[in-house]
């Protein structure tokens, strides 16, 4: 399956889940925050979290600002 | 002014001065400017990240105890800005935020529709709201209404360092403000932080201005002295202005 990852495409074994994708992503252990379709999923629901083909899933950061 | 802090959602800072990170050249000379200002409350924005990489941002202000303000900058609509704060709160597990919505980006001013609409849904959602506004009295009222912590009228538009535009607005939003008033976007030079601080503002947040002189940590330090000046000259009681002279040396004999 087809999963976007900060817009870019990747694809995925059937059943993967979030966490998995976050750990071979190369995730920090603080400082993140992922959304997945637009809604904030917490770093404590991510092993349960399994994506389905086309899901947008955005992981962001805090940078220089304001 | 150790024994003067100003009081956000009943959190003391010992500065009023609220620095913004954006616009420095690099880390170094963000974190010299970040010193010299004697700031305690830094803004950063939420972005994307690149494959495994912190940017560091976090990293240097958790260094100096500096608390992180993540700001909502670059949401056009309520739904934007809510998304972001939450985001925020999950990323550096604070419920502050510092909200902004504006309607373009040719003059970054607050959308007043989208930004009362969002203050409300995050103080429903236990946010601690410090709306950047524009300098509106009555929308400024309408936050506090809201349940917004701090109302954060501008000087002027963003990175334009125009100074204070409108300082009578200024005025009547602290006049009416039961929440601190943070003067926020606009300034260019110490005097104009002074000036917010005279005309009663609770505190400066200014970033562009320092991160973009040619020398950040000096800027810093300028902005400092700004803001305790300005502090200090609206605590003292200033004289009222006279239209003819009046002499300040005795009667010669």
């Amino acid at each position: 399956m087809t999963v976007f990852v900060n817009g870019e495409r990747r694809e995925l074994p059937e059943g993967a889940t979030l966490a998995g994708l976050l750990e071979q992503w190369g995730v920090p252990p603080s400082g993140v925050a992922v959304a997945v379709d637009g809604a904030v999923v917490t770093r404590a629901s991510w092993a349960a979290t399994t994506l389905s083909d086309g899901v947008a899933v955005e992981v962001l950061t805090a940078v220089q600002g304001g | 002014m150790a024994d003067d802090p100003l009081v956000i959602a009943g959190r003391e800072f010992g500065s009023r001065l609220v620095l913004g990170t954006g616009g420095a050249a690099n880390m170094s000379v963000l974190e010299r400017a970040l010193l010299a200002s004697g700031t305690e409350l830094t803004t950063v924005a939420i972005r994307r990240m690149d494959t495994g990489e912190r940017t560091g941002v976090l990293d240097l202000l958790a260094r100096h105890g500096i608390e992180p303000l993540p700001n909502t900058a670059g949401c056009r609509s309520a739904a934007e800005a809510v998304l972001t704060a939450q985001l925020a709160r999950e990323a550096l597990g604070t419920s502050w935020v510092k909200l902004e919505v504006v309607a373009d980006d040719r003059t970054l001013l607050p959308d007043p529709i989208e930004l009362l609409d969002a203050a409300e849904q995050l103080v429903d959602d236990g946010f601690t709201v410090l709306a950047y506004t524009n300098d509106d009295p009555v929308l400024a009222r309408k936050l506090a209404d809201a349940g917004c912590a701090a109302v954060m009228p501008l000087g002027s538009p963003i990175g334009t360092g125009l100074g204070i535009g409108n300082p009578h607005n200024i005025e009547m939003i602290v006049a009416e403000a039961p929440v601190p008033v943070i003067l926020d976007a606009g300034i260019g030079t110490a005097s104009e932080a002074a000036l917010a601080m005279e005309l009663g503002c609770d505190g400066v947040l200014l970033a562009s201005a320092v991160t973009r002189a040619d020398d950040p940590p000096r800027m810093a330090e300028a902005m400092r002295l700004g803001v305790a000046a300005g502090r200090h000259a609206r605590l003292s009681g200033r004289i009222p202005k006279r239209f003819w002279a009046q002499a300040s040396s005795p009667d010669p004999d």
